[in-house]
């Protein structure tokens, strides 16, 4: 495949560059103007992306001013009521804290542990695919396997976790049952989990820095540490605000682990919003209710963003 | 974008021992081995669960219901996993997540490349319009849909079939965003010449620009398969017909059944993880190197 592309073009080109008469470069460009893919070539993504994404977001958007059901039955207009009623529902509020909290223990040792993990890996050692398997290997797994693996490491009474903690004369933890420690077993589940992924970014980063300011640093005699401090990590300014920036936003959107591992419980205190979202429109029928949360939380999560652009553009 | 977001350039191989580890190290030996030490604490701490996971697999049911912080507890058998592949569900779910993640990539490949080569090279009036909208639409958070794409598919009659699966999860603007930024590095004249030589416009993108385009047309298919392998919730929603459902939605179903048996458990869980792992461990330095080309990489 690769090797069809230089031969073929080296044969049209040579024709058409080699001809003296004919078309000159008027013509040439002139072509150029006339030619070019047609907009037949973005329809179909066009067509998909107007089904399943413009349809959805503007329907949505008119559900959440109805009180559109999931039973059958005529739906109504309903105005901003909807909206006035998310601002007065106190489940609205506590799930939101749920998911700042979460995102903030959940983001930062993300951040933190990947970019230890990738300076470690980066430094050359022998091994490099072992340590690469080890800490990205948990990105691959579903969702399902990630919960199924760790319920057992935090089953009560034979998990691992309990069981270390009994040989230490520990008594019994319940880590997700337990109300003040349920959001931390959840937040290093994620950790686990989805590490990885930074940790490539952080990685590829590293391999692209120049080796100049080392070489410079090193006929200085500028120790490891020094060299990290000065010269490795503020470097690394951008790349950490890249990912600082989209682990906020993948965190904030939390579902699919905390609703298997917990359902939101104990007492709602790990329940997030989008869960808040599923429960009262799929379990509760009240889609029209749960599209106005929805649009509530995506208007949050584009403050965030906003803040979090602006925040980063100051600092560079 | 940042650092990592340098599209054209391939990404050097890992650094040698020898010659960048000292430039980044120093020559003194302590930093050495305490980054040996840390990278081997934190390796132990992430396999952990695997391993311990591997280990109740192996055992009867009643030898990985009793306490004791060694994982091995018994004689080793097999026979969780001869009792999981028995009941059968497992490998049904399995074939849906190959189909349903083949057909996602499938699609959303064809369909992305052919709109980022559009907006690329296309003339076209509203090319400009199209593009903003689909760049704009890259923040909206995929949960934002659920609700009304669930609507939609009753309208359409589609709840409980793998076109509901499939269909919404081939709109990928993110992907179309990362192929257009590539293809407008690549050399225009190449193209040209062969327009020139009489080439329809779907054929210079055949036999042109698609070649060229292989590193990154498969990172993006990498990074669609994984996400479209591991995604919960629109599949988990949409299908209740257990004889439809992906692998994850599958385990999720069982888990109250027999979640207490944790030898089956176990065993089930590492049979879904292992497809994945393989394919990492035969595309693994596509896989890492594709993160870096496409700056940013999954969903």
């Amino acid at each position: 495949m690769t090797t069809t592309a230089p031969p073929g073009a080296e044969a049209v080109t040579g024709p058409a560059a080699g001809r003296p008469h004919g078309l000159g470069r008027k013509g040439l460009s002139g072509i150029r103007a006339a030619k070019g893919p047609g907009l037949v070539f973005v329809l179909p993504f066009m067509l998909v992306f107007a089904l399943f994404l413009v349809w959805p977001i503007v329907h949505g958007l008119w559900l959440s001013f109805t009180d559109s059901s999931l039973a059958l039955r005529a739906t109504t207009f309903v105005g901003f009521d909807n909206y006035a009623e998310a601002f007065g529902d106190a489940d609205v509020w506590t799930s939101l804290g749920n998911t700042v909290v979460f995102t903030a223990i959940s983001s930062i040792p993300l951040v933190l542990i990947a970019l230890a993990m990738a300076l470690l890996v980066h430094s050359g050692l022998a091994g490099q695919w072992v340590w690469r398997l080890a800490f990205f290997a948990p990105y691959l797994l579903p969702v399902t396997v990630v919960t199924s693996i760790w319920m057992w490491l935090y089953q009560p009474d034979l998990g691992l976790a309990n069981q270390f903690l009994d040989t230490l004369g520990i008594g019994p933890v319940g880590w997700l049952s337990d109300e003040s420690v349920a959001k931390w077993a959840i937040a290093a589940l994620t950790v686990w989990w989805t590490v990885g992924f930074n940790f490539l970014l952080y990685l590829a980063a590293l391999q692209s820095l120049p080796q100049t300011y080392y070489e410079a640093a090193a006929l200085d005699g500028a120790g490891a540490w020094r060299r990290l401090w000065s010269i490795t990590l503020p470097q690394l300014r951008r790349t950490t605000a890249l990912v600082a920036m989209l682990q906020v936003l993948a965190s904030l959107k939390v579902f699919d682990q905390i609703y298997i591992l917990t359902k939101g419980g104990p007492n709602g205190t790990t329940r997030p919003v989008l869960e808040y979202v599923y429960d009262v429109g799929f379990t509760g029928y009240r889609l029209g209710y749960a599209s106005a949360v929805s649009y509530l939380f995506f208007a949050f999560i584009v403050v965030v963003s906003l803040l979090q652009l602006r925040l980063f553009r100051q600092e560079g | 974008m940042s650092a990592t977001a340098t599209p054209l350039r391939p990404l050097r191989r890992p650094p040698r021992a020898a010659a960048e580890s000292s430039l980044f190290l120093g020559h003194g030996r302590l930093p050495r081995v305490l980054v040996g030490i840390a990278l081997v604490v934190l390796t132990i701490v992430w396999l952990l669960p695997f391993v311990w996971a591997i280990a109740t697999s192996l055992q009867s049911a009643q030898d990985a219901a009793s306490p004791g912080l060694s994982p091995i507890k018994g004689a080793l058998t097999t026979g969780a996993y001869e009792q999981i592949l028995e009941r059968g569900n497992i490998t049904r779910w399995a074939l849906n997540s190959f189909l349903i993640a083949g057909l996602v990539t499938l699609i959303t490949v064809a369909v992305s490349t052919l709109a980022a080569y559009g907006f690329s090279r296309g003339t076209f009036r509203g090319r400009r319009v199209l593009l903003a909208v689909t760049v704009a639409s890259i923040l909206v958070p995929p949960q934002l849909l659920i609700v009304p794409l669930f609507k939609q598919m009753l309208l359409f009659h589609l709840v409980d079939t793998y076109a509901a699966v499939v269909l919404p999860q081939v709109v990928a603007p993110m992907m179309v965003f990362i192929l257009k930024r590539f293809f407008d590095a690549i050399p225009r004249e190449l193209e040209d010449a062969a327009r020139i030589d009489g080439a329809s416009e779907f054929r210079v993108f055949l036999s042109i620009v698609l070649p060229l385009s292989r590193p990154i047309v498969s990172a993006v298919a990498i990074f669609v398969f994984i996400g479209a392998w591991n995604n919960f919730l629109w599949p988990f929603i949409v299908t209740n017909d257990a004889d439809l459902m992906t692998l994850p939605v599958g385990l999720a179903t069982v888990k109250d059944v027999y979640g207490i048996e944790y030898a089956q458990s176990m065993a089930s869980a590492l049979l879904a993880a292992l497809p994945l792992i393989v394919v990492y461990l035969f595309f693994q330095r596509r896989i890492v190197n594709s993160v870096a080309t496409t700056g940013l990489g999954g969903s």
